[in-house]
């Protein structure tokens, strides 16, 4: 019996027990009716080859194991936010336990927001009464200050307008007639949830700005992060600097307070996010700056009708970017860079040349949402590294384009390849027949670092299987220490495994590297 | 079986008419029927004494807007039934969300080679856009289907698993099913399962059950040799390993387990089930269904079973060995036996630190009751239970596991679970990914009771041990003694310090 109360062994060590084994391979053998055991192998092996791939790139429909998300997951993470605002998902209800559990499985935290509960007889009269219920209720039992409104794809196809609902609603007494109701349409069957993202910060912008008179304040900016997994040590680590350069500015969409409450004793259903006053007088910035262009498109253009300046960035990471970020952020407000600031980008710098040797020439796939990718490869090549597949589910030819630009400014893109649309089965036929050391991304390329061998390291949303990472920043020069530190750590460990054998490898297992 | 105890059902009712207060008047008058506080059945007349009466609605739609913990159709069929079918490939068919966030989150362990012969913790889809909306999607999945043939010859079979759109554009995925397994000579399987369909991932797991049933008994001639004590196990998702954990005792007591359904099972398995002697269903809510349809028509008889904690384990046992005569009758006794020395081991450490404390939980469809006795077994006390997604046969048999007092919630809202646990202030509270981390920041100790918070198994002696230990390490850390700041003197903010002992 492998089983004691003196040490009890969980499923990783128990399944390994010779009881067990003897047990799951009888059952394979004698009720699984499995394939011969040559004809596996064989074609796991044919699944390695360039015809594998070939094939397997020329897919027109099957997709498998995408690297994104649908829109309203995007809109549910941009209501979060928003000060004390609570997202409202209309169509069925399925969609918002989804969306709730994703989030919170990534951030470790709660998750809020509620649904319309819309089943089959929405589908035949429409979902306006389940509005209007669903409004007053929400309003009544969570105490929001704000409810923002998305959509699923079943109201989506049955043609939902949520203006007009929500006015109904309004009118019904549901909420009161002056309480803040922006919403979004988000079709899960258009784009991805960087759209989501950035239809309900627009909408959001849209409810609160219009009609509004504009007076511009002279030198203030709103800074639009874009979805990011790692909101919480991004959003406060580039206020940080921004107070350091003395700017006006307000962080449109700040869900790194609500992602990360304390334990105290008190559950937060709300916490932090940008306040509704910061958002009214937002209109008034001279300039509206996106951290992630491909979350903001919409964003933007309402930006610029209003009247502010905007400018969009590609999540930026490592050296330049942040200069380029803070530079613009210089000349908008007219502050200086402080000194202090030149000092943590020197200390970047330095970190970069003492390890650079580690870094020169080493291989990456990188994949993602499109900024990320842009921001990371552009990263890794600023450390002598070559980004040779880069690949976003997500990504339009329009960013295609751009990540092409990137790569021919450098002789470390020379030989990348830049994969728009595809997925990260196709991924695993890149890294099969074009091999690269390191494999950048999330959770779900733990599979590809199985399959392939190629290390993983997780720097983007979801990350569901380590803890805590997205507490620490990666923007700004101290996050990309951070990420400097992450990939070392894995190149290093990875090289200690490779030479631990003891009287075969004991030399390379150096003590100073 | 189980402790003797009774709880306080007027602090329980006062609660219930507390958070009712809160809702407007349409929404309190139907919240007030999914609420109630158990009560014996010998104060209300019944004749079997000791059992309660757990007199609430059930299966009826969610209110909008309250935050129901629900899920939908799509999540009972491609999340709970299907999903586990490992050598199949489960097609998400619809915009990419819904097999992305259900993609490998159910915890359904398998054996098999990922991506060659086994598919679990992959994702397919179909991957909308809208112009498959506007013109219709079954062109797209004929190619698809195709492609997984050309990429993935090795699979057993296709499901087709639908997303909300399907059924509303009126696409005819059953007519390309027919088509394609013609030509492919392969199961494929259309399912129904629309989000929107019913109120709760209850009819998912119907709809599933009805689809094995149309398209796949009776399809293929299954050759198979019975023997007289072939039994399937039906709606075991090996969780964790939960059905590896029962299976061991059931071939140790003489059983032959010809089909696992459907955690760790081939289509094979599936195809087979017609020819086993007795189903032993241990998840009733979501294949019931199914046991009933082989009943009928291959006329095998079918028996529930408990595998968590010693109590129910060796209850069960028995009940099935009973089925099958002496022979197994006197196995059993010896397997009892032989993990008896474990069961009082695990219940000698564990007891003393859990003894009187106190649970609530909040699941799916079966564990509310069926894990109650394995907590009274360490000495721990039931004080709230509730089900996403019972029906009213489930609270019937709710009542022969829960105490006088305790508090029942059906399809409760993030507000009243919230109200609750302030009230109650249980020491432990076991349920979902979403109700984890409020419940923690409260400074109350939590389990996942639906991917057993990443560990498991808790079926059978082996995962009893586990199970304890989890408990165990969630409520004795000392992580809950330090919510409070020592130099914070107002008491705003009530918290017990249970770990420093």
């Amino acid at each position: 019996m492998p089983q004691s109360a003196e040490k009890v062994l969980d499923h990783a060590p128990l399944f390994r027990e010779p009881e067990y084994r003897q047990m799951l391979a009888e059952k394979k053998l004698n009720f699984e009716c499995p394939h011969p055991d040559q004809i596996v192998s064989d074609q796991r092996e044919l699944t390695k080859t360039w015809e594998y791939r070939e094939k397997n790139l020329a897919r027109e429909a099957l997709v498998i194991n995408p690297a994104k998300a649908c829109q309203p997951l995007g809109a549910v993470f941009a209501a979060a936010g928003f000060e004390r605002t609570m997202s409202f998902v209309h169509g069925s209800q399925g969609c918002v336990a989804y969306y709730r559990s994703h989030l919170s499985r990534h951030f470790k935290e709660p998750s809020s927001a509620v649904s319309s509960s819309m089943t089959e007889d929405a589908a035949v009269f429409g979902g306006l009464k389940n509005m209007v219920d669903g409004l007053a209720n929400t309003y009544k039992l969570y105490d929001p200050k704000m409810i923002a409104v998305s959509t699923t794809c079943m109201a989506e196809v049955i043609g939902d307008d949520l203006r007009s609902f929500i006015e109904n609603a309004k009118n019904e007494g549901s909420v009161p007639c002056d309480f803040d109701v922006p919403f979004a349409h988000t079709p899960a069957f258009v784009g991805s949830h960087v759209d989501g993202y950035d239809g309900m910060v627009k909408g959001v912008l849209e409810h609160f700005w219009k009609g509004s008179e504009r007076s511009q304040a002279a030198g203030t900016i709103n800074i639009i992060p874009g979805f990011d997994g790692f909101c919480v040590g991004n959003n406060r680590e580039l206020k940080r600097l921004l107070d350091l350069m003395g700017v006006t500015y307000t962080v449109i969409q700040d869900a790194s307070d609500q992602f990360d409450t304390p334990s105290d004793g008190e559950y937060r259903m709300y916490d932090g996010g940008t306040k509704i006053e910061d958002v009214k007088g937002a209109l008034n910035a001279e300039a509206t700056l996106s951290l992630q262009h491909y979350n903001t498109r919409k964003t933007l253009e309402y930006c610029n009708e209003v009247g502010q300046a905007t400018a969009s960035f590609h999540y930026p990471l490592g050296v330049q970017a942040t200069d380029e970020f803070l530079m613009k952020i210089s000349a908008i407000s007219g502050q200086e860079i402080p000194e202090t600031i030149r000092m943590e980008r020197g200390r970047l710098v330095d970190a970069m040349a003492d390890s650079q040797s580690w870094l020169h020439g080493k291989k990456y796939a990188i994949y993602g949402d499109p900024d990320f990718v842009y921001g990371m490869a552009r990263f890794v090549m600023e450390t002598g590294g070559e980004p040779t597949h880069c690949l976003a589910t997500n990504g339009t030819s329009a960013w295609e384009a751009q990540m092409k630009e990137l790569l021919a400014s450098s002789s470390f893109g020379q030989d990348a390849q830049i994969w728009a649309g595809k997925d990260l089965w196709a991924m695993r036929s890149l890294l099969f027949t074009e091999p690269v050391d390191l494999l950048i991304g999330n959770s779900y390329g733990k599979y590809l670092e199985r399959d392939t061998g190629t290390p993983l390291i997780r720097l983007m949303f979801p990350i569901f299987d380590r803890h805590h990472h997205h507490r620490f920043p990666l923007m700004g020069y101290q996050g990309g220490l951070r990420v400097l530190t992450t990939i070392l750590d894995k190149i290093f460990d990875k090289l200690d495994r490779e030479t631990s054998e003891t009287g075969v490898t004991d030399y390379s297992y150096d003590l100073t590297r | 079986m189980g402790l003797d105890y009774e709880n306080d059902g007027a602090l329980h009712a006062k609660l219930i008419e507390d958070v009712l207060s809160q809702y407007p008047d349409k929404a309190a008058k139907r919240r007030k029927k999914h609420l109630s506080v158990a009560t014996s059945k010998d104060e209300t007349g019944g004749e079997d004494k000791g059992l309660s009466e757990c007199d609430v609605k059930s299966n009826i739609k969610s209110i909008p807007g309250v935050m129901t913990i629900r899920g939908c159709a799509y999540a009972g069929s491609k999340g709970v039934v299907w999903g586990p079918v490992k050598d199949m490939v489960h097609i998400s068919h619809g915009p990419v969300g819904c097999g992305q966030y259900s993609w490998s989150q159910r915890r359904n362990y398998y054996v098999g080679t990922t991506g060659i012969d086994t598919f679990v913790t992959m994702q397919f889809t179909s991957d909308f856009q809208e112009k498959d909306i506007v013109f219709g999607g079954d062109k797209k999945l004929e190619k698809i289907i195709d492609e997984i043939e050309d990429l993935f010859p090795l699979s057993g079979g296709i499901s087709v698993q639908s997303e909300c759109p399907i059924g509303l554009i009126g696409d005819d995925i059953e007519a390309v099913s027919r088509k394609k397994a013609k030509e492919h000579e392969k199961t494929i399987v259309p399912v129904r399962c629309e989000g929107f369909r019913g109120v709760s991932q209850s009819l998912g797991h119907h709809i599933a059950n009805d689809a094995i049933r149309d398209w796949v008994f009776d399809k293929d001639d299954v050759a198979f040799e019975s023997g007289p004590y072939d039994v399937n196990v039906v709606g075991d998702y090996n969780i964790g390993g939960d059905a590896w954990a029962s299976r061991i005792l059931l071939e140790e007591i003489g059983l032959r387990v010809v089909g696992n359904w459907s955690g760790d099972a081939t289509l094979a398995e599936i195809e087979r089930a017609p020819k086993a002697k007795l189903n032993l269903i241990h998840c009733y809510r979501s294949m019931n269904y199914i046991c009933r349809h082989m009943e009928e028509k291959y006329g095998i008889a079918w028996m529930e079973y408990n595998f968590f904690g010693p109590s129910q384990i060796e209850a069960s046992l028995r009940n099935i060995a009973k089925h099958f005569g002496p022979e197994i009758e006197e196995k059993t006794e010896k397997v009892i036996a032989k993990y008896r020395p474990l069961v009082d081991a695990v219940i000698a450490k564990y007891q003393p630190r859990l003894e009187g404390r106190t649970v609530m939980l909040y699941v799916g469809g079966l564990r509310p009751r069926h894990v109650i006795t394995a907590y009274e077994d360490l000495g721990m006390v039931i004080v709230g239970t509730g089900y996403e997604f019972a029906h009213n046969d489930d609270y019937q048999r709710t009542g022969h596991y829960v105490k006088n007092g305790t508090l029942v919630y059906d399809d409760v809202t993030g507000y009243e679970l919230e109200k609750f646990i302030e009230g109650i202030r249980p020491d432990l509270v076991g349920s979902g990914i979403k109700e984890k981390y409020p419940v923690q920041k409260m400074g109350i100790p939590f389990r996942q009771m639906h991917s057993w918070d990443y560990s498991g198994p808790y079926h059978g002696y082996d995962g009893f041990a586990i199970f304890a230990r989890d408990m165990d390490l969630a409520i004795n850390n000392p992580v809950w003694g330090l919510y409070r700041a020592p130099w914070k003197k107002t008491k705003d903010v009530q918290l017990r310090a249970v770990a420093a002992e």
